[in-house]
C-alpha cells in the first residue's frame, strides 16, 4: 500500500511534466534557428545602425547620425526619397497582379480539351527565374531592336527608352515584375475556384444572380482566404523587388529606380559601398514598414482562427 | 629588335643572380588568389606561376582564380580569414581602405632594392601611401581614343590636338549622320572616364587629384567649366542616344556598325573590336586633345597590382612572387600580345609591336608631363566616385541640370570626406 502511493513521488521530473514539455521540445528546433537566424540579426541590425562601419576597421558609435542623414536625403529629395517613393509605387501597382490574376484564373476554369496546357502555359512565368524575367523584358525595351518599340513604330509611336528614362523606367521594372506575379495569383484563385461550392452557386443562380452579381455576391466571399493569401505574397513581393531592378538597371538611370531594398544593398554591399551602419539604417526603416503589413496580417489571421 | 634582345638578355642575367640564392631556401607553402578570370588572363598567369614554380621546386603553389566582379567583396573575407599570401588588387585609393585597416603588408623593402627602385619608378607614386608602398604592380593600360580611320578618311578629316578642332571634327562626323562617341554608362564608370580626361584637360592633373581628395568644391568655377566643355559636345549631340542604358560592351556594336566615330576608353576596347571584325587599318588611336593650353597633359592609366596580405604566413616567398612578377623579362611575356596585351610596368621590359600598345607607350612616357592618374573611381573614395559618376550620367542626359548636380555633390563632399 504504502508502496504504491510512494512509487508516483519517485517519478523524474520529466515524467511528471512530459505533457507540457513535449510541444516545447518539437518547437526547439525551429525557435532556436528562428531565433538565430530571424529575431537576433534584427536586434543586431538596430544596433549597427547606430554605428559607422565600413566591414573592416573598427566600429565607431554615432548614435542616430545615419537616420539624421536619411532624414536629410528624404528633405533633399535624394536617393533615400526616390527609393521610398518607388517602394509606394510597386507596393500600389503591384496589387494589380490580384485582380489580373483572378480574371485569368476565371476565365481557365472550364473544361475545355487541353486545359491543362493553357494553365501550364499562363503559370509559366512564375516558373523561370526572376533573372531570366528581366533579361527578357530588358530586351523587349531595348531602344534600338526592342520588340516594345517595333510595336510602337508600327502605329508611328515612339521610340521609347523605357529603361533609360527616369520617368518611366519604375513602371516597366513594375509591368516585368507583374508577369510571374499574376501567374502565382492565378494559380492561388485556380485551387480556390475548385473549393467554391457549387450548391450555392446552385441557389445563387435560382435567385437570378448572373454575371457580375453572381461573381461579387457568391464566388468572390467563398474565395477568400486565397485573396488574403494572394494580397500577402503580393505585398511582400512588393517590399523585396530587388532582383529585377538589379538585373534590368542597377538602380539606374542615375538611381531613379531604386527602391529601400536594392538602394540598402547598394550602400552596404556593392562595389562601391561598405557603409553598413547607413546600410542597417535602411533595412530598419524597410523592417518597420514591413511590420505594419505583418501585424495586419498576424491581426487578421488572428481574428479569422478566434471567429471559428 | 637586336637592342630588344640585348635588353632583356641582361634584365635576364641580373633577376638570376639575384634571384638564384634566395631560390634555394624557400619552401612550404604560397597560395595566391587572384581575379583575373577572364580566359586569357587567367591563362597568362597559371604560365607564369608555373614558371615561378619551376624556379622554386621546394615550394608548394597553390592558385585560386575568383571571378573578377566577385572578388571585389571577397577581398574584404579572406584578408582577416584564411588569408592568401599574394592577392591582386588595384593602385592609388581603390587599395586605402585596406592599408588604413592594416591588412596590406608594407613593401617599402622591395621598393628599396634597386632593381624595383630603378626600374618601377613610373608607378611608384600610385603605390605609395603615407610615404610607403604597399605593393607592385603587373600591368597597365593606356586610355585615349580609338576611332574609325575609315571614316575619319571618308570625310576628310585628321587627328584632332586642340579643342577647336576636335569640335570642327565632331561637327562634321554629326552632319554626316553619325554620332562621334559611342559610349555605354548604364554601370557608370565609362562616365568617369570621360569626367577623368575633360577635368584634367581643363584644369589639369593637380586640380584633378585634388577634387578626388576633396579639397575642393565641385561648385567651384573651375569645375563648372569642365562641366561646360562638356556640354558643348552633348548639345551638338557627339554622343550616341540612350547610352543610360547600355554596357561598355553593349555600345561596341554602334562603332563597329559605323553609327559612331570613336570611343573614349581603355585599351582593352582593341580585342572585342577586331574580334568583331575591324581590321588594324579601320581603327586607330588619338590621344585625348588638350583643352587649356597652360595644363599639361595627363593620361589615365589604371594599374592592376599584387599586394601581400598582412595576415600572410609565407611573406617570405610572397616577396620573392612580387619580385618575379615585376621582374624585366616576366613583364615582356606576360604582357605581349599572345598574352594580357598591355603595358609592361619594368622600365627594362620590351613593349609587344601592337601599334595601339606602342601608340600607348608612347603617349604614356613622353607626352603625358602633367602625371598619370588611375581613373576616376580608384582615385576618388569609394563613395563619391558613386556618387559623381552617377551624376555624370545624369548630366549626360540631362546637360541643362548642371546646376542641381553639382550642387548635389557638394553636399556628398561636405558628408563623405568630413569623417
Amino acid at each position: 500500500m504504502t508502496a504504491a502511493v510512494d512509487a508516483p513521488e519517485q517519478e523524474s521530473w520529466f515524467h511528471r511534466n512530459q505533457q507540457r514539455i513535449a510541444p516545447w521540445l518539437f518547437l526547439a528546433p525551429g525557435l532556436l534557428f528562428f531565433m538565430v537566424y530571424v529575431i537576433i540579426p534584427v536586434f543586431q541590425s538596430f544596433n549597427l545602425s547606430l554605428y559607422e562601419w565600413d566591414g573592416l576597421g573598427a566600429a565607431e558609435y554615432v548614435g542616430f547620425r545615419n537616420y539624421e542623414d536619411l532624414y536629410w536625403e528624404l528633405y533633399d529629395r535624394d536617393a533615400f526619397y526616390i527609393s521610398l517613393k518607388n517602394n509606394l509605387i510597386w507596393l500600389i501597382l503591384y496589387l494589380a497582379a490580384i485582380p489580373a490574376g483572378l480574371f485569368i484564373a476565371l476565365f481557365l476554369n472550364q473544361t475545355v480539351w487541353g486545359i491543362r496546357l493553357y494553365k501550364s502555359l499562363f503559370f509559366f512565368p512564375f516558373v523561370i527565374s526572376q533573372v531570366v524575367v528581366g533579361l527578357v523584358f530588358t530586351w523587349f525595351y531595348d531602344p534600338t531592336f526592342g520588340l516594345l518599340n517595333e510595336f510602337l513604330g508600327f502605329f508611328g509611336l515612339g521610340p521609347l527608352n523605357v529603361l533609360g528614362d527616369e520617368r518611366f523606367v519604375t513602371y516597366g521594372i513594375i509591368f516585368a515584375g507583374l508577369w510571374p506575379q499574376t501567374a502565382y495569383c492565378m494559380i492561388l484563385y485556380l485551387t480556390g475556384l475548385n473549393a467554391v461550392d457549387p450548391e450555392q452557386i446552385e441557389a445563387g443562380r435560382l435567385d437570378g444572380a448572373k454575371s457580375w452579381r453572381m461573381l461579387w455576391h457568391i464566388i468572390l466571399p467563398q474565395l477568400r482566404p486565397a485573396t488574403f493569401i494572394a494580397f500577402v505574397v503580393t505585398i511582400i513581393g512588393a517590399l523585396r523587388s530587388f532582383d529585377l531592378i538589379s538585373i534590368m538597371t542597377q538602380g539606374g538611370p542615375f538611381g531613379s529606380s531604386r527602391v529601400l531594398a536594392y538602394y540598402m544593398f547598394e550602400v552596404a554591399l556593392s562595389e562601391y559601398g561598405f557603409r553598413m551602419g547607413y546600410g542597417a539604417a535602411i533595412a530598419v526603416i524597410l523592417f518597420l514598414i514591413m511590420l505594419c503589413f505583418i501585424a495586419y496580417f498576424l491581426w487578421s489571421m488572428y481574428r479569422e482562427e478566434k471567429g471559428h | 629588335m637586336h637592342s630588344m634582345f640585348k635588353r632583356t638578355a641582361v634584365a635576364l642575367a641580373a633577376s638570376v643572380a639575384l634571384a638564384a640564392p634566395v631560390a634555394a631556401e624557400l619552401t612550404g607553402e604560397l597560395r595566391i588568389f587572384l581575379d583575373t578570370s577572364n580566359p586569357a588572363p587567367r591563362a597568362t598567369m597559371e604560365a607564369m606561376i608555373e614558371r615561378f614554380a619551376a624556379e622554386h621546386p621546394g615550394l608548394e603553389i597553390e592558385t585560386t582564380v575568383i571571378d573578377r566582379e566577385a572578388y571585389k567583396t571577397q577581398i574584404r573575407n579572406f584578408l582577416t580569414a584564411d588569408t592568401p599570401d599574394v592577392a591582386t588588387w588595384y593602385a592609388a585609393n581603390r587599395m586605402k581602405p585596406y592599408v588604413e585597416a592594416g591588412l596590406f603588408e608594407d613593401v617599402s623593402d622591395l621598393w628599396a632594392e634597386p632593381e624595383i627602385a630603378d626600374n618601377l619608378a613610373s608607378t611608384k607614386g600610385a603605390m605609395t601611401i603615407d610615404g610607403k608602398q604597399w605593393g607592385v604592380p603587373y600591368t597597365y593600360y593606356q586610355w585615349g581614343v580609338y576611332y574609325r580611320k575609315d571614316i575619319f578618311d571618308e570625310l576628310d578629316l585628321t587627328e584632332p590636338t586642340t579643342w577647336e578642332e576636335e569640335l570642327a571634327n565632331c561637327q562634321k562626323i554629326v552632319d554626316s549622320g553619325r554620332a562621334c562617341y559611342t559610349i555605354g554608362t548604364k554601370f557608370l564608370w565609362t562616365a568617369g572616364g570621360w569626367f577623368d580626361y575633360l577635368n584634367m584637360r581643363t584644369n589639369g592633373f593637380d586640380f584633378h587629384n585634388q577634387l578626388a581628395n576633396g579639397e575642393i568644391s565641385w561648385e567651384d568655377d573651375r569645375v563648372k567649366q569642365t562641366f561646360a566643355n562638356w556640354k558643348q559636345l552633348i548639345d551638338m549631340g557627339a554622343f550616341i542616344d540612350n547610352h543610360q542604358t547600355y554596357s561598355w560592351q553593349e555600345a561596341l556594336p554602334f562603332m563597329v556598325n559605323g553609327e559612331a566615330a570613336a570611343y573614349l576608353m581603355g585599351n582593352f576596347a582593341v580585342a572585342p573590336l577586331r574580334e568583331a571584325g575591324l581590321s588594324d587599318d579601320q581603327i586607330d588611336f588619338y590621344q585625348f586633345v588638350a583643352i587649356n593650353p597652360d595644363v599639361e597633359l595627363a593620361e589615365d592609366a589604371p594599374t592592376d597590382t599584387f599586394h601581400i596580405p598582412a595576415n600572410a604566413s609565407n611573406k617570405e616567398a610572397a616577396r620573392e612572387f612580387l619580385r618575379f612578377a615585376v621582374s624585366a623579362d616576366e613583364q615582356t611575356e606576360i604582357n605581349n600580345g599572345a598574352n594580357l596585351g598591355q603595358l609592361p610596368v619594368n622600365a627594362q621590359s620590351a613593349v609587344d609591336e601592337d601599334k595601339f600598345l606602342q601608340q600607348g607607350f608612347a603617349m604614356l612616357s613622353s607626352n603625358s608631363p602633367g602625371g598619370v592618374a588611375q581613373f576616376w573611381d580608384r582615385d576618388a573614395p569609394a563613395e563619391m566616385a558613386k556618387a559623381s559618376m552617377e551624376g555624370f550620367q545624369e548630366f549626360m542626359v540631362k546637360p541643362d541640370n548642371a546646376d542641381r548636380i553639382l550642387a548635389k555633390l557638394e553636399r556628398a563632399r561636405q558628408r563623405i570626406y568630413d569623417n
